[in-house]
Protein backbone atom coordinates (compact mmCIF):
# COMPACT_ATOMS: atom_id res chain seq x y z
CA UNK A 1 0.00 0.00 0.00
CA UNK A 2 2.78 2.46 0.93
CA UNK A 3 4.59 1.97 -2.40
CA UNK A 4 1.26 2.45 -4.20
CA UNK A 5 1.02 5.93 -2.70
CA UNK A 6 3.84 7.18 -4.93
CA UNK A 7 1.20 7.37 -7.69
CA UNK A 8 -0.93 10.51 -7.61
CA UNK A 9 -4.10 8.64 -8.57
CA UNK A 10 -3.62 6.39 -5.57
CA UNK A 11 -3.13 9.36 -3.23
CA UNK A 12 -6.26 11.00 -4.68
CA UNK A 13 -8.17 7.76 -4.25
CA UNK A 14 -7.14 7.59 -0.62
CA UNK A 15 -8.19 11.20 0.08
CA UNK A 16 -11.50 10.61 -1.73
CA UNK A 17 -12.02 7.47 0.33
CA UNK A 18 -11.40 9.27 3.62
CA UNK A 19 -13.85 12.07 2.80
CA UNK A 20 -16.49 9.71 1.45
CA UNK A 21 -16.18 7.59 4.61
CA UNK A 22 -16.81 10.56 6.88
CA UNK A 23 -19.83 11.60 4.81
CA UNK A 24 -21.24 8.08 4.60
CA UNK A 25 -20.78 7.62 8.33
CA UNK A 26 -22.84 10.72 9.13
CA UNK A 27 -25.51 10.52 6.44
CA UNK A 28 -25.71 6.72 6.48
CA UNK A 29 -26.45 6.83 10.22
CA UNK A 30 -29.34 9.24 9.63
CA UNK A 31 -30.59 7.11 6.73
CA UNK A 32 -30.57 3.92 8.80
CA UNK A 33 -32.20 5.31 11.96
CA UNK A 34 -34.87 7.11 9.91
CA UNK A 35 -35.50 3.89 7.93
CA UNK A 36 -35.24 5.64 4.59
CA UNK A 37 -32.79 3.24 2.94
CA UNK A 38 -35.19 2.75 0.04
CA UNK A 39 -35.51 6.50 -0.41
CA UNK A 40 -31.72 6.87 -0.42
CA UNK A 41 -31.57 4.11 -3.05
CA UNK A 42 -34.13 5.98 -5.12
CA UNK A 43 -32.11 9.19 -5.01
CA UNK A 44 -28.89 7.36 -5.91
CA UNK A 45 -30.41 5.67 -8.95
CA UNK A 46 -32.38 8.67 -10.15
CA UNK A 47 -29.02 10.47 -10.19
CA UNK A 48 -28.23 8.52 -13.35
CA UNK A 49 -30.68 10.79 -15.17
CA UNK A 50 -28.42 13.66 -14.19
CA UNK A 51 -25.45 12.01 -15.91
CA UNK A 52 -27.43 11.73 -19.15
CA UNK A 53 -28.59 15.32 -18.80
CA UNK A 54 -25.04 16.55 -18.25
CA UNK A 55 -23.84 14.89 -21.47
CA UNK A 56 -26.77 16.21 -23.54
CA UNK A 57 -26.42 19.77 -22.27
CA UNK A 58 -22.62 19.51 -22.31
CA UNK A 59 -22.31 20.78 -18.76
CA UNK A 60 -19.86 19.35 -16.22
CA UNK A 61 -21.14 15.96 -15.08
CA UNK A 62 -20.93 16.99 -11.42
CA UNK A 63 -23.33 19.91 -12.06
CA UNK A 64 -25.82 17.74 -13.92
CA UNK A 65 -25.84 14.97 -11.38
CA UNK A 66 -25.92 17.46 -8.51
CA UNK A 67 -28.96 19.32 -9.85
CA UNK A 68 -30.86 16.26 -10.92
CA UNK A 69 -30.45 14.24 -7.73
CA UNK A 70 -31.31 17.28 -5.63
CA UNK A 71 -34.52 17.69 -7.65
CA UNK A 72 -35.37 14.00 -7.29
CA UNK A 73 -34.63 14.18 -3.56
CA UNK A 74 -36.95 17.15 -3.03
CA UNK A 75 -39.77 15.54 -5.04
CA UNK A 76 -39.42 12.40 -2.91
CA UNK A 77 -39.26 14.48 0.27
CA UNK A 78 -42.51 16.21 -0.70
CA UNK A 79 -44.24 12.91 -1.39
CA UNK A 80 -43.07 11.13 1.75
CA UNK A 81 -44.05 14.14 3.86
CA UNK A 82 -47.74 13.99 2.86
CA UNK A 83 -48.71 10.39 2.26
CA UNK A 84 -46.55 7.88 4.04
CA UNK A 85 -48.55 4.81 3.02
CA UNK A 86 -47.92 4.78 -0.74
CA UNK A 87 -44.70 6.74 -0.84
CA UNK A 88 -42.56 3.64 -1.40
CA UNK A 89 -44.28 3.03 -4.75
CA UNK A 90 -43.68 6.62 -5.78
CA UNK A 91 -40.01 6.36 -4.84
CA UNK A 92 -39.77 3.21 -6.95
CA UNK A 93 -41.21 5.08 -9.94
CA UNK A 94 -38.77 7.99 -9.66
CA UNK A 95 -35.96 5.48 -9.16
CA UNK A 96 -36.80 3.78 -12.48
CA UNK A 97 -37.64 6.94 -14.42
CA UNK A 98 -34.34 8.57 -13.46
CA UNK A 99 -32.34 5.60 -14.71
CA UNK A 100 -34.38 5.22 -17.92
CA UNK A 101 -34.01 8.92 -18.65
CA UNK A 102 -30.25 8.63 -18.25
CA UNK A 103 -30.06 5.72 -20.69
CA UNK A 104 -32.30 7.42 -23.28
CA UNK A 105 -30.45 10.73 -23.14
CA UNK A 106 -27.15 8.93 -23.71
CA UNK A 107 -28.79 7.08 -26.64
CA UNK A 108 -29.76 10.37 -28.25
CA UNK A 109 -26.24 11.71 -27.90
CA UNK A 110 -25.07 9.48 -30.73
CA UNK A 111 -21.52 8.36 -31.10
CA UNK A 112 -20.74 9.42 -27.59
CA UNK A 113 -18.81 6.57 -26.16
CA UNK A 114 -18.48 6.93 -22.43
CA UNK A 115 -17.71 4.33 -19.87
CA UNK A 116 -21.08 3.81 -18.21
CA UNK A 117 -19.69 1.12 -15.99
CA UNK A 118 -17.57 3.69 -14.19
CA UNK A 119 -20.72 5.49 -13.06
CA UNK A 120 -22.57 2.33 -12.15
CA UNK A 121 -19.75 0.67 -10.25
CA UNK A 122 -17.42 3.55 -9.60
CA UNK A 123 -13.81 4.28 -10.43
CA UNK A 124 -12.15 5.72 -7.40
CA UNK A 125 -8.77 5.52 -9.13
CA UNK A 126 -9.72 8.20 -11.67
CA UNK A 127 -10.99 10.87 -9.26
CA UNK A 128 -9.41 14.14 -10.44
CA UNK A 129 -8.05 16.76 -8.10
CA UNK A 130 -10.76 19.41 -8.71
CA UNK A 131 -13.44 16.92 -7.74
CA UNK A 132 -11.60 16.33 -4.50
CA UNK A 133 -12.04 20.01 -3.73
CA UNK A 134 -15.75 19.82 -4.56
CA UNK A 135 -16.06 16.83 -2.25
CA UNK A 136 -14.26 18.69 0.48
CA UNK A 137 -16.60 21.69 0.24
CA UNK A 138 -19.71 19.52 0.29
CA UNK A 139 -18.35 17.56 3.22
CA UNK A 140 -17.87 20.79 5.18
CA UNK A 141 -21.45 21.88 4.41
CA UNK A 142 -22.93 18.58 5.58
CA UNK A 143 -20.73 18.55 8.65
CA UNK A 144 -21.81 22.07 9.64
CA UNK A 145 -25.51 21.39 9.06
CA UNK A 146 -25.47 18.21 11.13
CA UNK A 147 -23.62 19.86 14.01
CA UNK A 148 -25.94 22.87 13.95
CA UNK A 149 -29.13 20.81 13.85
CA UNK A 150 -27.86 17.81 15.83
CA UNK A 151 -30.48 17.82 18.60
CA UNK A 152 -33.28 18.61 16.14
CA UNK A 153 -32.21 15.73 13.91
CA UNK A 154 -31.94 13.45 16.93
CA UNK A 155 -35.45 14.34 18.11
CA UNK A 156 -36.93 14.05 14.61
CA UNK A 157 -35.27 10.69 13.98
CA UNK A 158 -36.32 9.20 17.30
CA UNK A 159 -39.89 10.50 17.52
CA UNK A 160 -41.04 12.66 14.65
CA UNK A 161 -44.45 13.41 16.15
CA UNK A 162 -43.14 14.46 19.55
CA UNK A 163 -40.41 16.57 17.94
CA UNK A 164 -43.10 18.39 15.97
CA UNK A 165 -45.06 19.07 19.16
CA UNK A 166 -41.99 20.56 20.78
CA UNK A 167 -41.64 22.99 17.90
CA UNK A 168 -38.77 21.31 16.05
CA UNK A 169 -38.97 22.30 12.35
CA UNK A 170 -39.46 18.69 11.24
CA UNK A 171 -40.69 19.48 7.72
CA UNK A 172 -37.66 21.63 6.99
CA UNK A 173 -35.36 18.98 8.46
CA UNK A 174 -37.00 16.30 6.31
CA UNK A 175 -36.18 18.27 3.16
CA UNK A 176 -32.70 19.08 4.46
CA UNK A 177 -31.97 15.42 5.17
CA UNK A 178 -33.12 14.45 1.67
CA UNK A 179 -30.97 17.21 0.22
CA UNK A 180 -27.96 16.00 2.19
CA UNK A 181 -28.50 12.44 0.95
CA UNK A 182 -28.48 13.79 -2.61
CA UNK A 183 -25.22 15.65 -1.94
CA UNK A 184 -23.65 12.55 -0.47
CA UNK A 185 -24.73 10.49 -3.44
CA UNK A 186 -23.06 12.96 -5.78
CA UNK A 187 -19.83 12.69 -3.85
CA UNK A 188 -19.71 8.96 -3.45
CA UNK A 189 -20.91 8.10 -6.95
CA UNK A 190 -17.38 8.56 -8.32
CA UNK A 191 -15.96 6.15 -5.80
CA UNK A 192 -18.20 3.15 -5.63
CA UNK A 193 -20.80 3.97 -8.27
CA UNK A 194 -24.47 4.56 -7.81
CA UNK A 195 -25.43 0.90 -7.57
CA UNK A 196 -23.10 0.30 -4.66
CA UNK A 197 -23.68 3.54 -2.76
CA UNK A 198 -26.45 1.96 -0.74
CA UNK A 199 -24.08 -0.60 0.72
CA UNK A 200 -21.68 2.09 1.94
CA UNK A 201 -24.56 4.14 3.37
CA UNK A 202 -26.13 1.22 5.22
CA UNK A 203 -23.61 -1.47 6.18
CA UNK A 204 -21.30 0.59 8.44
CA UNK A 205 -24.19 2.25 10.38
CA UNK A 206 -25.96 -1.07 10.73
CA UNK A 207 -22.91 -2.66 12.32
CA UNK A 208 -22.21 0.46 14.41
CA UNK A 209 -25.76 0.72 15.77
CA UNK A 210 -25.37 -2.41 17.86
CA UNK A 211 -22.24 -1.23 19.64
CA UNK A 212 -23.07 2.41 20.29
CA UNK A 213 -25.29 4.25 22.75
CA UNK A 214 -25.85 7.55 21.02
CA UNK A 215 -26.42 8.92 17.54
CA UNK A 216 -23.14 10.87 17.52
CA UNK A 217 -20.97 7.89 18.48
CA UNK A 218 -22.87 5.83 15.90
CA UNK A 219 -21.82 8.40 13.29
CA UNK A 220 -18.18 8.28 14.38
CA UNK A 221 -18.03 4.48 14.51
CA UNK A 222 -19.76 4.24 11.11
CA UNK A 223 -17.25 6.64 9.61
CA UNK A 224 -14.33 4.63 11.06
CA UNK A 225 -15.78 1.37 9.77
CA UNK A 226 -16.32 2.98 6.38
CA UNK A 227 -12.72 4.10 6.37
CA UNK A 228 -11.56 0.60 7.26
CA UNK A 229 -13.60 -0.93 4.44
CA UNK A 230 -12.46 1.66 1.91
CA UNK A 231 -8.75 1.42 2.68
CA UNK A 232 -8.66 -2.36 2.91
CA UNK A 233 -10.82 -2.62 -0.21
CA UNK A 234 -8.50 -0.29 -2.07
CA UNK A 235 -5.46 -2.22 -0.94
CA UNK A 236 -7.01 -5.55 -1.96
CA UNK A 237 -8.08 -4.24 -5.35
CA UNK A 238 -4.60 -2.83 -5.95
CA UNK A 239 -2.72 -5.94 -4.92
CA UNK A 240 -4.86 -8.52 -6.73
CA UNK A 241 -6.07 -6.24 -9.53
CA UNK A 242 -9.82 -6.15 -8.93
CA UNK A 243 -12.46 -3.45 -9.52
CA UNK A 244 -12.02 -1.10 -6.58
CA UNK A 245 -15.67 -0.16 -5.89
CA UNK A 246 -16.91 -3.73 -5.87
CA UNK A 247 -13.99 -4.84 -3.69
CA UNK A 248 -14.74 -2.15 -1.09
CA UNK A 249 -18.35 -3.33 -0.92
CA UNK A 250 -17.36 -7.00 -0.63
CA UNK A 251 -15.04 -6.20 2.28
CA UNK A 252 -17.90 -4.33 3.99
CA UNK A 253 -20.31 -7.19 3.30
CA UNK A 254 -17.85 -9.74 4.70
CA UNK A 255 -17.52 -7.79 7.97
CA UNK A 256 -21.31 -7.38 8.05
CA UNK A 257 -21.87 -11.15 7.88
CA UNK A 258 -19.11 -11.88 10.39
CA UNK A 259 -20.73 -9.43 12.85
CA UNK A 260 -24.10 -11.14 12.33
CA UNK A 261 -22.58 -14.58 12.95
CA UNK A 262 -20.87 -13.32 16.11
CA UNK A 263 -24.29 -12.06 17.27
CA UNK A 264 -25.90 -15.44 16.67
CA UNK A 265 -23.17 -17.23 18.55
CA UNK A 266 -23.55 -14.78 21.45
CA UNK A 267 -27.31 -15.38 21.56
CA UNK A 268 -26.82 -19.14 21.53
CA UNK A 269 -24.18 -18.97 24.27
CA UNK A 270 -26.35 -16.66 26.39
CA UNK A 271 -29.44 -18.84 26.15
CA UNK A 272 -27.55 -21.99 27.14
CA UNK B 1 -64.23 26.62 36.98
CA UNK B 2 -62.39 29.43 35.23
CA UNK B 3 -61.86 29.88 31.53
CA UNK B 4 -61.81 26.69 29.45
CA UNK B 5 -58.32 25.72 28.29
CA UNK B 6 -59.54 23.46 25.50
CA UNK B 7 -62.49 24.38 23.33
CA UNK B 8 -63.65 22.23 20.43
CA UNK B 9 -66.52 23.52 18.32
CA UNK B 10 -68.38 21.58 15.63
CA UNK B 11 -65.36 19.52 14.59
CA UNK B 12 -65.63 16.92 11.83
CA UNK B 13 -62.89 14.59 10.69
CA UNK B 14 -62.62 11.72 8.22
CA UNK B 15 -59.99 9.32 6.87
CA UNK B 16 -60.57 8.33 3.20
CA UNK B 17 -64.36 8.85 3.09
CA UNK B 18 -64.70 7.13 6.43
CA UNK B 19 -66.10 9.50 9.05
CA UNK B 20 -64.17 9.26 12.31
CA UNK B 21 -65.58 12.21 14.23
CA UNK B 22 -68.83 14.05 13.51
CA UNK B 23 -70.08 17.26 15.05
CA UNK B 24 -67.80 17.18 18.06
CA UNK B 25 -68.18 19.80 20.75
CA UNK B 26 -66.03 19.61 23.84
CA UNK B 27 -64.75 21.88 26.57
CA UNK B 28 -62.00 21.20 29.09
CA UNK B 29 -61.63 23.34 32.21
CA UNK B 30 -58.46 23.75 34.29
CA UNK B 31 -57.63 21.09 36.91
CA UNK B 32 -59.98 18.57 35.38
CA UNK B 33 -58.96 14.90 35.27
CA UNK B 34 -60.74 13.38 32.31
CA UNK B 35 -60.96 9.82 31.09
CA UNK B 36 -61.49 9.60 27.34
CA UNK B 37 -63.18 6.29 26.75
CA UNK B 38 -64.67 4.53 23.76
CA UNK B 39 -64.28 1.49 21.52
CA UNK B 40 -61.23 0.86 19.34
CA UNK B 41 -61.57 2.89 16.17
CA UNK B 42 -64.05 5.18 17.89
CA UNK B 43 -61.81 8.20 17.36
CA UNK B 44 -60.09 8.64 20.74
CA UNK B 45 -56.57 8.98 19.37
CA UNK B 46 -57.82 11.09 16.45
CA UNK B 47 -59.48 13.50 18.88
CA UNK B 48 -56.24 13.67 20.85
CA UNK B 49 -54.20 14.38 17.70
CA UNK B 50 -56.64 17.12 16.70
CA UNK B 51 -56.10 18.73 20.09
CA UNK B 52 -52.33 18.46 19.63
CA UNK B 53 -52.47 20.00 16.17
CA UNK B 54 -50.97 16.89 14.57
CA UNK B 55 -54.16 16.59 12.51
CA UNK B 56 -56.38 19.36 11.15
CA UNK B 57 -60.18 19.09 11.28
CA UNK B 58 -62.22 19.05 8.06
CA UNK B 59 -64.57 21.53 9.64
CA UNK B 60 -64.86 23.36 12.93
CA UNK B 61 -62.28 24.80 15.28
CA UNK B 62 -59.99 23.52 18.01
CA UNK B 63 -58.61 26.08 20.45
CA UNK B 64 -56.06 25.38 23.17
CA UNK B 65 -55.36 28.27 25.55
CA UNK B 66 -57.35 30.31 23.02
CA UNK B 67 -54.88 29.62 20.19
CA UNK B 68 -54.63 27.11 17.36
CA UNK B 69 -53.07 23.88 18.71
CA UNK B 70 -49.95 23.88 16.50
CA UNK B 71 -48.91 27.25 18.00
CA UNK B 72 -49.10 26.12 21.62
CA UNK B 73 -48.35 22.40 21.34
CA UNK B 74 -45.09 22.88 23.29
CA UNK B 75 -47.20 23.83 26.33
CA UNK B 76 -48.87 20.41 26.29
CA UNK B 77 -47.33 17.31 27.82
CA UNK B 78 -47.94 14.30 25.58
CA UNK B 79 -47.40 10.61 26.24
CA UNK B 80 -47.90 8.64 23.01
CA UNK B 81 -49.44 5.20 22.83
CA UNK B 82 -46.73 3.19 21.13
CA UNK B 83 -43.75 3.01 23.45
CA UNK B 84 -42.24 0.06 21.59
CA UNK B 85 -41.48 1.96 18.39
CA UNK B 86 -37.80 2.54 17.57
CA UNK B 87 -36.54 0.18 20.26
CA UNK B 88 -33.10 -0.26 18.70
CA UNK B 89 -32.44 3.44 18.36
CA UNK B 90 -29.09 4.34 19.98
CA UNK B 91 -30.34 6.75 22.63
CA UNK B 92 -30.15 6.86 26.41
CA UNK B 93 -33.03 7.44 28.82
CA UNK B 94 -31.65 10.89 29.68
CA UNK B 95 -31.51 11.91 26.02
CA UNK B 96 -35.11 10.77 25.47
CA UNK B 97 -36.34 12.83 28.42
CA UNK B 98 -34.26 15.83 27.28
CA UNK B 99 -36.43 15.93 24.14
CA UNK B 100 -39.19 17.21 26.42
CA UNK B 101 -37.10 20.34 27.05
CA UNK B 102 -37.00 21.34 23.38
CA UNK B 103 -38.68 24.66 22.59
CA UNK B 104 -39.72 26.15 19.27
CA UNK B 105 -36.69 27.98 17.89
CA UNK B 106 -34.33 27.94 14.96
CA UNK B 107 -31.11 28.36 16.86
CA UNK B 108 -28.37 25.84 17.33
CA UNK B 109 -29.58 23.88 20.36
CA UNK B 110 -27.48 22.92 23.34
CA UNK B 111 -29.05 21.68 26.56
CA UNK B 112 -28.33 23.75 29.67
CA UNK B 113 -27.57 22.64 33.19
CA UNK B 114 -31.12 23.62 34.11
CA UNK B 115 -32.47 21.25 31.44
CA UNK B 116 -30.40 18.40 32.83
CA UNK B 117 -31.55 19.11 36.38
CA UNK B 118 -35.18 19.11 35.22
CA UNK B 119 -34.61 15.73 33.58
CA UNK B 120 -33.16 14.30 36.78
CA UNK B 121 -36.06 15.51 38.89
CA UNK B 122 -38.61 14.16 36.37
CA UNK B 123 -36.86 10.78 36.41
CA UNK B 124 -36.86 10.91 40.20
CA UNK B 125 -40.63 11.47 40.26
CA UNK B 126 -41.07 8.30 38.24
CA UNK B 127 -38.40 6.38 40.18
CA UNK B 128 -36.29 5.90 37.08
CA UNK B 129 -33.11 7.68 38.21
CA UNK B 130 -31.06 4.48 38.23
CA UNK B 131 -31.78 3.98 34.52
CA UNK B 132 -30.73 7.50 33.47
CA UNK B 133 -27.75 6.32 31.42
CA UNK B 134 -29.27 3.08 30.12
CA UNK B 135 -30.11 2.68 26.43
CA UNK B 136 -33.88 2.95 26.04
CA UNK B 137 -33.99 -0.40 24.22
CA UNK B 138 -32.83 -2.29 27.34
CA UNK B 139 -35.88 -1.27 29.37
CA UNK B 140 -39.13 -3.18 29.75
CA UNK B 141 -42.35 -1.83 28.23
CA UNK B 142 -43.54 -0.49 31.57
CA UNK B 143 -40.21 1.21 32.26
CA UNK B 144 -40.23 2.80 28.81
CA UNK B 145 -43.72 4.08 29.58
CA UNK B 146 -42.36 5.79 32.68
CA UNK B 147 -39.59 7.39 30.65
CA UNK B 148 -42.15 8.81 28.22
CA UNK B 149 -44.21 10.15 31.09
CA UNK B 150 -41.05 11.79 32.47
CA UNK B 151 -40.45 13.28 29.01
CA UNK B 152 -43.95 14.77 29.06
CA UNK B 153 -43.55 16.13 32.61
CA UNK B 154 -40.08 17.61 32.21
CA UNK B 155 -41.43 20.81 30.67
CA UNK B 156 -43.95 21.35 33.52
CA UNK B 157 -46.89 21.34 31.10
CA UNK B 158 -50.18 23.05 31.92
CA UNK B 159 -52.10 20.16 30.43
CA UNK B 160 -51.13 16.52 30.14
CA UNK B 161 -52.43 14.09 27.48
CA UNK B 162 -51.80 10.38 27.95
CA UNK B 163 -52.79 7.87 25.27
CA UNK B 164 -53.44 4.43 26.82
CA UNK B 165 -50.78 4.85 29.50
CA UNK B 166 -51.56 1.54 31.17
CA UNK B 167 -51.27 -0.66 28.07
CA UNK B 168 -47.82 -1.98 29.01
CA UNK B 169 -48.12 -1.76 32.77
CA UNK B 170 -49.11 -4.41 35.32
CA UNK B 171 -51.81 -3.87 37.96
CA UNK B 172 -49.34 -2.62 40.58
CA UNK B 173 -47.78 -0.22 38.09
CA UNK B 174 -51.23 1.08 37.13
CA UNK B 175 -52.06 1.97 40.72
CA UNK B 176 -48.71 3.73 41.13
CA UNK B 177 -49.17 5.63 37.87
CA UNK B 178 -52.63 6.88 38.73
CA UNK B 179 -51.59 7.84 42.25
CA UNK B 180 -48.87 9.97 40.67
CA UNK B 181 -51.30 11.46 38.14
CA UNK B 182 -53.75 12.30 40.89
CA UNK B 183 -50.99 14.12 42.72
CA UNK B 184 -50.02 16.02 39.55
CA UNK B 185 -53.67 16.90 39.03
CA UNK B 186 -53.42 19.43 41.86
CA UNK B 187 -51.71 21.77 39.39
CA UNK B 188 -52.16 20.17 35.99
CA UNK B 189 -55.14 19.38 33.82
CA UNK B 190 -55.02 15.73 32.78
CA UNK B 191 -56.68 13.81 30.00
CA UNK B 192 -56.23 10.05 29.85
CA UNK B 193 -57.28 7.88 26.93
CA UNK B 194 -58.29 4.48 28.21
CA UNK B 195 -60.15 1.45 26.99
CA UNK B 196 -60.32 0.05 30.52
CA UNK B 197 -62.66 2.48 32.19
CA UNK B 198 -63.07 0.65 35.48
CA UNK B 199 -59.33 0.72 36.12
CA UNK B 200 -59.30 4.52 36.09
CA UNK B 201 -62.75 5.29 37.48
CA UNK B 202 -61.68 5.88 41.07
CA UNK B 203 -59.06 8.52 40.15
CA UNK B 204 -60.76 10.69 37.58
CA UNK B 205 -63.07 13.68 37.92
CA UNK B 206 -65.02 13.40 34.67
CA UNK B 207 -65.61 11.12 31.72
CA UNK B 208 -65.83 11.78 28.00
CA UNK B 209 -67.24 9.08 25.74
CA UNK B 210 -65.96 9.04 22.16
CA UNK B 211 -67.62 6.94 19.50
CA UNK B 212 -67.70 9.06 16.35
CA UNK B 213 -69.58 11.63 18.43
CA UNK B 214 -68.56 12.91 21.85
CA UNK B 215 -70.49 13.03 25.13
CA UNK B 216 -69.08 14.68 28.22
CA UNK B 217 -70.11 13.62 31.70
CA UNK B 218 -69.26 15.96 34.53
CA UNK B 219 -68.98 13.49 37.35
CA UNK B 220 -66.93 10.33 37.51
CA UNK B 221 -69.89 8.06 37.60
CA UNK B 222 -70.55 5.02 35.53
CA UNK B 223 -73.39 5.18 33.07
CA UNK B 224 -74.72 2.41 30.90
CA UNK B 225 -73.28 4.21 27.87
CA UNK B 226 -69.76 4.13 29.30
CA UNK B 227 -69.87 0.44 29.96
CA UNK B 228 -71.37 -0.30 26.57
CA UNK B 229 -68.60 1.76 24.99
CA UNK B 230 -65.94 0.03 27.02
CA UNK B 231 -67.04 -3.48 26.36
CA UNK B 232 -68.87 -3.04 23.05
CA UNK B 233 -71.69 -5.25 24.25
CA UNK B 234 -74.53 -4.66 26.68
CA UNK B 235 -73.34 -4.90 30.27
CA UNK B 236 -75.56 -4.65 33.32
CA UNK B 237 -74.63 -2.23 36.04
CA UNK B 238 -74.10 -4.03 39.31
CA UNK B 239 -73.42 -2.23 42.57
CA UNK B 240 -71.08 -3.94 45.00
CA UNK B 241 -71.95 -1.71 47.92
CA UNK B 242 -69.65 0.58 49.87
CA UNK B 243 -66.75 1.16 49.93
CA UNK B 244 -66.47 -0.01 46.34
CA UNK B 245 -69.47 1.91 45.09
CA UNK B 246 -68.62 3.59 41.80
CA UNK B 247 -72.21 4.01 40.76
CA UNK B 248 -74.74 6.68 41.35
CA UNK B 249 -77.56 5.67 43.65
CA UNK B 250 -80.61 4.67 41.67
Amino acid sequence: MIEALQFEFMRNALIAGIMASIICGIIGTLVVVNRIVFLAGGIAHAAYGGIGLAFILEIPYLVGIFGFSLLAAFIMAGVTLKSKDRSDTFIGVIWAVGMALGVLLLDIKEGYNIDLMSYLFGSILTVPRNELWAMFLLAICIFAAVIYFYYDLLAMSYDNEFAKLRGVPVNFLHFMLNGMIALSVVMVIRMVGLILIIALLTIPPYIAEKYTGSLSTMMVVSALLSLLFTISGLWLSYSINLTSGATIIMVAAAVFFVSRIVDWIQIIVNTK
Amino acid sequence: MGKPIVKIEDVWFHYNNHPVLTEVNMVIYPKDFIALIGPNGGGKTTLLKLMLGLLNPDRGTVRIFGCSPAKVSHRIGYVPQDVNANKNFPITVTDVVLMGRLTPKWKCRRYSKKDKEAVLSALEKLEMTTYADHPIGELSGGQRQRVFIARALVSNPEILFLDEPTANVDAHGQTELFTLLKQLNQHTTILVVSHDFLAVSSYIKSVTCVNQDVHQHDAAEVTQEMLDLSYQCPVELVAHGLPHRVLQKH
